[in-house]
């Protein structure tokens, strides 16, 4: 019978492998990894490491709250709401009649510094209730544009709904909600030490104020000769709808702070996360008397040109002056929170010790 | 009523217990049946195709059958929903890089799998025969074309099959009835009766017959095994199905939250955004409305993240690596067959850990289904080795014709043999006669038995080396060699066994003409016959077959009774009037047993002992520690049951009621109802029925047999198998496990959560419908306790963690939206989405699903109780998930307000913006990838270096990837893609930043160590308290037991004497038509007596033999 089929016929292994022969030929290999006896540490939550971890927590937390604090009781702020102040009132109820949008109004507010802010000195113009991190907000722009790309520039993306274009189908530039929406008050600070002082104006160095990499990589203008000027740059384009200026005009006094590298709009892009915020218009130049060691104290009046409608959104407007330590600005709520932290933990480290101490120590439970 | 059953003319050959098919003309319908027959025969032309998928058809197909998952259509529907820019608050590539990646595994996987699926029948083992369908038997090479098959697999028991020439078939339709087989065969015009003993069914075996001839009847899904073998149903394990309920949860939560969120839109729309309109003009037709109608949507695809689409795939690699580590578990691996464990299924892993119920078939997997006769009483004084005695092996050379397979080891009893004591020469005598085996000597000196039942075989094997050679037999007389010298007994009857009587005689005449009865049978019956003069021999034996009895042997008391030639004549006459009588046959056959079977002399008894599998005790009762009940299956009768019951530390003496219930009348309702007890055997009649649970009884039967701490059921068919484990699968809604090694026990394999198969010799049936197969009933503990513990664990871990991270990621998203309108804008960059349960997550956590161990292998075996957290649930389950959403929730408070908080109002170092959205991005995904990382950590267990490189690797690659993505060349080159540019090189270098990121991530942990500090002190786990001895104490661990031998009982039970098989052989031995070598035409009318069948109502089929 074995004719029929001319081959024998045997077993078939499973494995076609056969990769090895022999009696023991399936063996699997024993290999730490295959037999699961991989060297390992484990560790685990026993008394001697977790008690002891828990207070070196308390006193971790206890230092960076207490070192905190004392960093932060070293920076010094001072915020003024300028949004209906002083003769600001004017702007802010001739603004709300929209006729009036665009006009340019002017107004000062004063204030007083009881202590001298000490080192470098920034001021900031601060926005509540603005909502810059509204999703289709914060998408309607065009870093191809704003990074200088030619293509772009006539041709903005359908990213910048609905400020691509105006009624005559010129493309805007910058295009975009989140540019035409650009903050466009301008400030002048003066400082007064007392009544009748002279009037000082308190220089602002108003470059710098973007980051590095902003002002540098993201934000380029266009590509031009070295004949053609910005303005020619940006020829057949038009500016965005609430602008009062172009964008190759934004800074009157620095030609190289003009285009998408003024440093005022890339501010400005950054978008904020949350509504209320604040963003850096200036610094303080401290190279002459009698700022050289900050804002002396005394009384200042700020000029503001006020042009920023905040009254649609019940929004407010702030002037935020502020000097900086190691730790940012003045914001306590870290510092505190690690306070908090420690104390919770101790509370806790003493809780489990008392457990431990009540129940575990003896290991009643474990020997059950 | 019966079908024409189309039938192709395949002719099977079968050569030395292997398979050929001959194929001469084949219709339509079983070609597919013998598909490995024709990769041998046909492969050329005749291929047939099994796979699923061609190379052009693979990819339509394939992402076809994708898409029909829930999962993946959701997450088409969520790519579709972003492709609408009003919806879209994602960009495409969140959704289509993780579908892409998740669809490309898939269909990896299932290319594999179709290849192998392609190779496998070509792979089938030929060398069991009558793999693939049942056969109506046409010839053999045996005289009078009789074949040996073993059908231990079907009822376990040696059964004998004629045969018929060719013709026409006609045949009942397929069905489940391994027992009934009816059809007719038209020859020539002739039509006879086909029944049970004609065919030959799919799962037995050829034994000692060199080819047969047969015509394949039913095949493939059709025959009578795969009938009564249940369906195979697609198995899930428990969690998937809670993890199904939780998904489904998710979606009803995921709704609210979209819906809270959209509320909050339309709410904000009308108070805040109506007046912002003028930064941001609302396109044409939008009014609060239906902006919050988008949001819905936009939020759907931001917080879709609680049901990450990598949940399915991480499952499936988690399960897919702990089934290679059985797969690869030298501990599993039998060397002796070189068979390492195999994990046939890799989807129920978790399953594992889970088991409260193991359904064990007998044969093969508890015993090795050896019989040895291992110890015998004679005349009043007991031979054979005790347990634990070393004593050497007896030397057979002096016997030629001894089996060398044989061992004995007591030399006394060889010594008391050949020095001619006649008590012991007629104990052996007694043993060569009285049976009912077919010896076959195919050379001169080469002897092989062919018995009913193993126990018969070992006893004649028993005989036969101790000089008593039984050579031969006719109808009329057995030839024997006693110590060497040739003696031919006439046989003039065969007393045959049955359950009733429990004992079979033989009447014979000895050369010198002396007429003797041998009988052999259960002590207890045997005493009720013997002569008073037996009385003291009747004492001491007794003694001695408690003792084996004890030791789990199977006894059988043995006796003999000279007749007078009168007597016999006159009883002779008797017999025969009985024998022709058209009714009463059966009592008045029985009353004349009765009747000579009296006055008995007593011999002594021998004991057999039923091998067990190694470990077997052991480790029933290590899992019985693991509080896994266990119930044996058996086709077996009772008896054998039993005693296997006792064998394998099941039964014990100390159990006090051990009683029986017939589960198949209305009678056993008052049974089960009336006793509590502490052990149970229940038995199933022996029943023609298949469907043998009854409506009615089964809620009886349940709640009687788990009362009780042992089960075991016996006389069930492989159907009713499945019954009982469906019954308590259903009832007890506990996750159950069978296991056996047979044909037979397909069906509950199939049925039970997890099956097992024994890969033994007896064939690869089990094995191929079972989800885990290895070769020995011992490796069935280390399965559970260690791989099925450990999968539970890490699946149940995995799960908890994968929830948490991804409902903290999303959870961060839900508080963000109260700051920004609810414009469905992202915390994290698009990047971090798309990446973060891909690439930053993934690994660690699949690190830790794979190689986390709480306390290691050897000692989850030596404390079973530590397998009980699985058996309960306690790892995974609604409460658990809902503690893990509370937690995700806290931490997400944690991981969003903290950051809010230190950030507000702040600036860098050199006053500037850093609270710009970019930067707050960084910080909060920063802050949540170390928080989840810390978490992983604390969860993780067993760090291994492959665990601390995912950990410390996919947070290295996150700050890599961030600060790459985040780069100048990256932005000038996918200028809109990456508008994060500088982000990360401006803001990791704050130290405000860092030491936000530290307050997050120690508010995070503290609670979970301090939580989980407490419950340690108060109230530890088997978990902790295991861990505690393991690894604090540095307890060793104690040395492994030594394998002792099972504490002798005083045992007065003797149930399972060794007898197991079925009656009915005596009548066949003595028919005389195994011998006859007749013509043809004699033979079939022999055979089919009844030639106007009942049958042939239905239409003929043509058959045409080659």
């Amino acid at each position: 019978m074995q004719g029929l089929l001319g081959k024998p016929l045997g077993r078939v292994h499973w494995s076609n492998k056969a990769a090895k022969t022999g009696p023991l030929a399936h063996r699997p290999d024993n290999s730490a990894f295959m037999q699961q006896r991989l060297p390992a540490w484990s560790p685990m939550l026993t008394t001697s490491t977790v008690l002891p971890f828990m207070y070196c927590m308390a006193v971790l937390c206890l230092v960076v709250g207490v070192s905190l604090l004392i960093t932060v009781q070293g920076t010094q702020e001072m915020k003024l709401d300028y949004t209906e102040a002083g003769t600001c009132n004017n702007c802010f109820q001739s603004l709300k009649n929209v006729s009036n949008a665009g006009k340019s109004c002017s107004c000062r507010v004063v204030f007083t510094l009881e202590h001298e802010f000490k080192g470098d000195v920034f001021f900031y113009y601060g926005l509540q209730n603005f909502h810059q991190n509204l999703r289709k907000y914060m998408d309607s722009r065009d870093d191809a544009q704003m990074v200088g790309r030619k293509q772009n520039l006539k041709n903005p993306s359908s990213y910048c709904e609905p400020y691509i274009r105006d009624e005559k189908d010129v493309p805007i530039a910058p295009c975009g909600a989140v540019a035409n929406s650009m903050f466009n008050d301008s400030f002048a600070l003066q400082y007064q030490g007392q009544p009748g002082d002279p009037i000082n104006t308190v220089p602002l160095y108003r470059k710098g104020i973007a980051w590095y990499t902003d002002e540098n990589v993201k934000f380029r203008n266009p590509p031009k000769n070295k004949s053609q000027t910005l303005a020619q740059v940006f020829e057949g384009t038009t500016s965005p709808p609430y602008w009062q200026k172009p964008v190759y005009l934004l800074d009157p006094l620095d030609a190289t702070n003009n285009g998408f590298i003024n440093e005022d709009l890339i501010v400005w892009m950054r978008e904020a996360a949350f509504p209320n915020f604040k963003k850096l218009y200036g610094v303080l130049v401290r190279t002459q008397e009698p700022f050289t060691n900050g804002l002396p104290a005394g009384n200042y009046s700020i000029d503001i040109v006020y042009n920023f409608p905040v009254q649609y959104f019940k929004g407010r407007k702030q002037v935020v002056l502020s000097t900086v330590t190691w730790f940012g600005g003045q914001n306590r709520f870290l510092p505190i929170a690690y306070l908090v932290t420690s104390g919770l933990v101790f509370i806790i480290a003493i809780f489990l010790t008392v457990i431990w101490w009540k129940f575990g120590k003896d290991a009643k439970n474990m020997n059950e | 009523m019966y079908v024409h059953y189309s039938a192709c003319t395949c002719m099977f050959v079968c050569e030395l217990q292997r398979v050929y098919m001959y194929v001469c003309t084949c219709t339509t319908v079983h070609v597919h049946v013998s598909l490995n027959m024709h990769s041998v025969l046909l492969s050329q032309d005749n291929a047939i195709r099994t796979s699923k998928y061609n190379v052009f058809s693979f990819l339509p197909l394939n992402l076809f059958e994708q898409f029909q998952r829930l999962a993946n259509a959701y997450f088409l529907v969520l790519l579709i929903l972003q492709l609408i820019p009003e919806i879209s608050s994602l960009s495409w590539f969140t959704t289509v890089v993780p579908l892409l990646l998740v669809l490309t595994m898939t269909a990896v996987k299932d290319a594999s799998d179709d290849i192998v699926r392609d190779g496998r029948y070509y792979l089938l083992p030929l060398s069991e025969c009558l793999s693939q369908a049942d056969l109506l038997l046409l010839t053999s090479s045996e005289p009078l074309n009789l074949v040996y098959i073993e059908t231990a697999e079907l009822d376990g028991t040696f059964i004998l099959k004629c045969v018929f020439p060719t013709g026409e078939v006609r045949c009942e339709p397929p069905n489940n009835r391994l027992d009934k087989f009816k059809g007719t065969l038209t020859v020539n015009g002739q039509t006879y009766a086909l029944d049970n003993d004609k065919v030959l069914l799919r799962g037995c075996t050829l034994r000692n017959t060199e080819w047969c001839f047969g015509l394949v009847v039913f095949g493939g899904p059709d025959t009578k095994l795969m009938q009564s073998s249940g369906k195979t149903v697609f198995k899930r394990t428990s969690i998937d199905g809670l993890m199904n309920v939780l998904v489904l949860c998710i979606f009803g939560f995921l709704a609210v939250m979209c819906s809270i969120l959209a509320v909050g839109n339309a709410i904000w729309e009308v108070r805040e955004g109506s007046v912002f309109i003028a930064f941001l003009p609302r396109p044409n037709g939008v009014n609060a409305g239906f902006s919050a109608f988008l949001t819905f949507w936009s939020y759907v695809i931001i917080l879709n993240t609680v049901v990450p689409i990598s949940l399915y795939v991480s499952v499936e690699i988690i399960r897919l690596g702990n089934s290679f580590y059985i797969d690869w578990d030298r501990k599993m691996y039998y060397p002796k067959s070189d068979t390492p464990a195999q994990a046939r299924t890799t989807t129920l892993n978790e399953e594992l850990g889970q088991i409260k119920y193991i359904f064990s078939d007998k044969t093969g997997t508890l015993t090795q289904n050896i019989m040895t006769f291992n110890k015998c009483s004679i005349n009043g004084k007991s031979y054979g080795r005790s347990i634990g005695e070393k004593t050497q092996t007896v030397d057979f050379t002096w016997n030629e014709l001894a089996d060398p397979k044989f061992v004995f080891h007591d030399p006394s009893l060889v010594e008391l043999v050949r020095e001619g004591d006649l008590a012991a020469q007629h104990f052996f005598r007694l043993l060569a006669l009285c049976h009912t085996v077919m010896p076959e000597e195919k050379t001169e000196g080469e002897l092989y038995y062919q018995a009913q039942s193993p126990d018969e075989g070992a006893l004649v094997t028993a005989a036969r080396n101790f000089g008593f050679v039984f050579r031969s037999r006719t109808p009329e007389s057995i030839r024997i060699m006693e110590m060497g010298q040739e003696v031919t007994y006439d046989l003039l009857a065969v007393l045959d066994f049955n359950n009733v009587r429990k004992r079979m005689s033989v009447i014979v005449r000895s050369p010198k003409g002396k007429l003797i009865l041998f009988c052999k049978g259960a002590d207890t019956i045997v005493y009720e016959r013997l002569h008073p003069s037996c009385l003291k021999l009747k004492d001491t034996t007794t003694s001695h077959l408690n003792e084996y009895a004890g030791d789990g042997l199977r006894t059988l008391a043995l006796a003999y009774k000279d007749l007078d030639d009168d007597y016999m004549e006159d009883w002779r006459r008797r017999h025969h009037e009985a024998n022709i009588a058209m009714d009463g046959k059966e009592e008045r056959l029985d009353e004349l047993y009765e009747e000579i079977e009296k006055d008995l002399m007593l011999l002594g008894a021998t004991a057999v002992e039923d091998k067990l599998q190694d470990g077997v005790p052991q480790t029933i009762e290590q899992l019985a520690k693991a509080d896994i009940k266990i119930w044996v299956l058996t086709g077996d009768k009772q008896e054998t049951a039993e005693n296997i019951g006792y064998a394998c530390n099941m039964l014990r003496e100390d159990m006090t009621e051990v009683f029986i219930v017939a589960a198949n009348t209305a009678e056993g309702r008052d049974v089960t109802t009336s006793i509590s007890c502490f052990a149970n055997v229940i038995t199933h009649n022996s029943s023609p029925k298949a469907y043998a649970l009854e409506k009615d009884l089964e809620l009886e039967l349940l709640r009687t047999a788990c009362m009780c701490q042992t089960v075991i059921c016996c006389r069930v068919t492989p159907l009713q198998k499945a019954q009982v484990v469906e019954l308590v699968k259903h009832y007890k809604q506990a996750v159950t496990l069978a296991i056996g090694d047979g044909a037979n026990d397909v069906s509950m394999i199939k049925a039970a959560h997890i099956g097992v198969g024994i890969s033994g010799q007896e064939g690869m049936q089990a094995v191929l419908s079972s989800d885990y197969s290895f070769a020995q009933f011992r490796y069935l503990q280390r399965l559970l306790l260690v791989h099925g513990r450990w999968s539970y664990l890490r699946m149940c871990k995995f799960l908890r963690y994968f929830f948490y991270k991804n409902f903290t990621f999303t959870f961060v998203h839900f508080w963000y939206a109260f700051f920004c309108g609810f414009s469905a804008q992202t915390v994290y960059d698009e990047w971090f989405i798309t990446l973060y349960n891909l690439v930053y997550t993934a690994l660690p956590v699949l690190g830790m699903s794979l190689f986390d161990q709480d306390v290691n292998d050897r000692w989850s075996s030596q404390h079973p109780q530590l397998y009980s957290p699985g058996q309960l649930n306690l790892y995974f389950s609604k409460k658990a998930f809902v503690r893990c959403m509370m937690h995700s929730c806290y931490s997400s408070l944690i991981l969003f307000f903290i950051p809010w908080a230190a950030m507000y109002d702040t600036v860098r170092d050199d006053g500037k913006d850093i609270v710009d959205y970019q930067s707050f991005a960084l910080l909060a995904q920063t802050c949540l990838l170390i928080a989840v990382t810390i978490q992983l950590s604390l969860d993780t267990h067993y760090w291994t270096a492959v665990n601390q490189f995912f950990v410390w690797g996919s947070l290295s690659a996150y700050f890599a990837i961030t600060f790459t993505m985040y780069s100048n060349g990256m932005f000038l080159i996918f200028t809109s893609t990456f508008p994060f540019i500088g982000t990360a090189r401006n803001s990791l270098n704050q130290p405000n930043v860092w030491l936000t990121i530290l307050l997050t991530s120690i508010l995070c942990a503290l609670p979970v160590v301090a939580y989980r500090f407490t419950l340690i002190q108060l109230w530890p786990t088997i978990n902790d308290k295991v861990q505690v001895r393991h690894k604090v104490r540095k307890e060793a661990l104690p040395a492994p037991a030594p394998r002792r031998p099972p504490v002798r009982r005083i045992s007065t039970r003797r149930s399972g004497y060794a007898f197991s098989h079925a009656q009915g052989y005596g009548e066949l031995v003595t028919s005389g038509r195994f011998l006859l070598r007749r013509p043809q035409k004699i033979r079939t009318a022999l055979l089919f007596p009844q030639s106007d069948s009942p049958l042939s109502q239905g239409q003929p089929q043509h058959i045409h033999k080659g």
